[in-house]
């Protein structure tokens, strides 16, 4: 894409090292001249938003390994001493812990963000398959993450994630094993996600640096789902977007500080303060609350390699939505029909969190079912037939021109009162 | 790299207007090498997987040996064996004249009663206590069968641990064990 301005250093310094390494213009290229779509909604400020949360939990995360101690004999000991005894350790934990929460908040509002403004469609496939793959880093993360305080839902939590696997025929025990190092999870497991759970957070970045990378090459989509035409559909990076992407993070932040010092275990639960126990389960164990609608389809299907299947095949169906969804028309504001189908969606994924934190009991089980079937139907049934049979609202002809009639339809409206 | 390669493209190039289609010497070298390179790479990748195998101490097949004698009827003894709670049963007639009562036909894992104890010893019922489903520990003498119950996901055993209802797809797993005496099993 062209830029607004090209980079032309007056400092000697910068002159010099840009005949060396150009490293000052990539990033006035990238964040600066970078020319956006200028009507982007405050949707599109939680990719900003994601990147503050990817830095605060690998800062957080590098000084509490100074304190932890990854041995089973002693990790939750060693997290009650952060909790009481190090300087700061009750923060450094609970922006940690609820960091993760946040994370994850801001990634599921990015997604579904992406699926109504049809973010993935081309060109932009690529940007979306890296956005599931970070998608995937991020969960497996998140739950190697929440086994080290080595607690009741720590370990339980493993053990069942762990034997999902299981469900393979011939491949599945060998499998477990492996990722056991042993008969049962233990210290060669813990020791190991202890290892992954450092090694992840870095190779999520360099992903989100090819993320960033390729919708720089693509450009933003933006509301109207309509490409940018010429230099009057855009705004420069900055100083437009870099404000109004800080304001949103301080919005989020707020909200942040508000769940870590006021309801800091909110998002966790009570049973993880006991010490993991291989000799009993907790009565009722539920997952991380973000794996939650995930859960409740693995419980929705009766049988244990179907269940294990259903729930792979939920997150690996995102891989191929760019080519399961027909319609030309990217933004769902112009498509009458699929609209409504997709705030069912929503209500639908909302619906199944609620019921994977629920006993796989009666009513329950067959909500979860009904919820299931539409998750699947709408990725592999109903955006392949509606691009045939919807027929879409007038598209604009440019972004500027979105704009504009926009602006002037307020306007009118303002003169009338 | 590129560079390379395209050198080798022309060269090949040049060879092929007298010998079309013939493979050269230098594309055998080529196939050659990138076979050799890429045999080494997995056999270098193999430790670094292996690695994550059960070591020799969790192999080291740990045995243990429980006394009976002091667990009465109607009582469950829970030990630890290999990392994984084994349940020692001293089952009630009723338990197993229940467990022999049922039809094979209605069973999800076929399995007669007397396969899973030993001859003459039909009131001990010794089991690894994990569900096949996902790996909880299941709770005793609860469920729709009075054997097993487990809370994560549902799964009903009956009174000879074999699963009647929920997700688990098998029955409970039965340890290696030998009668060392009357009072005394050897479990591994």
């Amino acid at each position: 894409m062209s830029g607004h301005s090209t980079f032309e250093p007056q400092n000697g310094f910068v002159k010099w090292m840009e005949r060396r390494l150009p490293i000052f213009g990539f990033v006035h290229g990238s964040f600066v001249a970078y020319p956006v779509p200028k009507n982007l909604n405050y949707f599109w400020t939680f990719g900003a938003i994601l990147a503050i949360c990817l830095v605060a939990q690998i800062l957080t995360g590098v000084v509490l390994v100074m304190h932890y101690a990854p041995n089973t004999a002693i990790a939750f000991d060693s997290v009650e001493h952060i909790m009481r005894d190090v300087n700061w350790g009750w923060m450094l934990r609970y922006m940690h812990a609820n960091g993760a929460s946040m994370f994850f908040i801001a990634v599921y509002i990015h997604i579904f963000r992406g699926l109504y403004y049809g973010s993935y469609k081309a060109p932009r496939e690529v940007v979306w398959i890296l956005g599931v793959v970070i998608f995937l880093l991020m969960m497996a993360t998140g739950f190697m993450g929440y086994v080290l305080p080595w607690g009741q839902m720590s370990f339980w939590g493993a053990t069942v994630i762990t034997n999902l696997f299981s469900a393979f025929p011939i491949i599945g025990d060998p499998i477990v094993e492996l990722l056991w190092g042993g008969f049962a999870v233990d210290n060669a497991t813990l020791n190991r996600f202890f290892s992954l759970h450092y090694l992840l957070p870095f190779m999520l970045a360099a992903v989100v640096g090819l993320h960033i990378w390729a919708f720089h090459v693509v450009g933003n989509n933006n509301p109207t789902g309509v490409e940018v035409k010429d230099s009057q559909d855009t705004v420069p990076f900055t100083p437009y977007y870099t404000v109004k992407d800080i304001f949103a993070a301080v919005v989020f932040l707020v909200f942040f500080a508000w769940m870590m010092f006021m309801v800091p275990n909110f998002m966790g639960h009570p049973d993880n303060y006991i010490p993991a126990d291989p000799m009993v389960t907790p009565p009722h164990i539920v997952p991380e609350w973000y794996f939650l609608p995930f859960y409740a389809i693995l419980r929705a299907i009766p049988d244990k390699l179907g269940g294990v299947l259903a729930m792979f095949g939920a997150i690996l169906v995102l891989f191929v939505l760019p080519w399961l969804d027909t319609s030309k028309v990217r933004s769902m504001s112009y498509r009458p029909l699929g609209k409504q189908f997709f705030w069912i969606f929503v209500i639908v994924c909302l619906g199944l969190g609620y019921l994977g934190g629920k006993p796989a009991e009666g009513g329950y089980i067959l909500w979860a079912r009904i919820f299931t079937v539409y998750y699947f139907a709408y990725f592999l049934v109903i955006l392949p037939v509606l691009g045939f049979i919807e027929k879409p609202k007038p598209v604009p002809a440019s972004i500027n021109e979105a704009v504009l009639a926009k602006h002037s339809a307020v306007v009118g409206a303002d003169s009338k009162a | 790299m590129r560079a390379r390669v395209g050198h080798w493209l022309e060269e090949d190039q040049v060879l092929a207007t007298s010998e079309r289609e013939e493979p050269t010497r230098r594309d055998f070298l080529y196939i050659a090498t990138g076979a050799f390179g890429a045999v080494g790479a997995a056999a270098l990748a193999w430790p670094f997987i292996d690695q994550m195998n059960p070591d020799a101490t969790a192999l080291a097949l740990a045995s243990i040996e429980v006394d009976l004698s002091s667990i009465e009827e109607g009582q469950t003894l829970t030990v630890k064996w290999r990392g994984k709670p084994i349940f020692i049963r001293y089952r009630t007639q009723e338990e197993i004249d229940a467990a022999r009562a049922v039809d094979l036909a209605e069973l999800r894992d076929p399995q007669t009663d007397e396969e899973r104890v030993k001859a003459g010893k039909d009131q001990w019922l010794i089991q690894i206590g994990i569900c096949t489903h996902l790996g909880c520990v299941p709770l005793g003498e609860q469920g729709d069968y009075d054997g097993w119950f487990c809370p994560c996901h549902g799964s009903h055993y009956d009174t000879a641990g074999r699963i009647r209802k929920g997700p688990a797809p098998l029955n409970l797993e039965l340890p290696p064990y030998d009668f060392v005496t009357d009072d005394l099993i050897k479990i591994g």
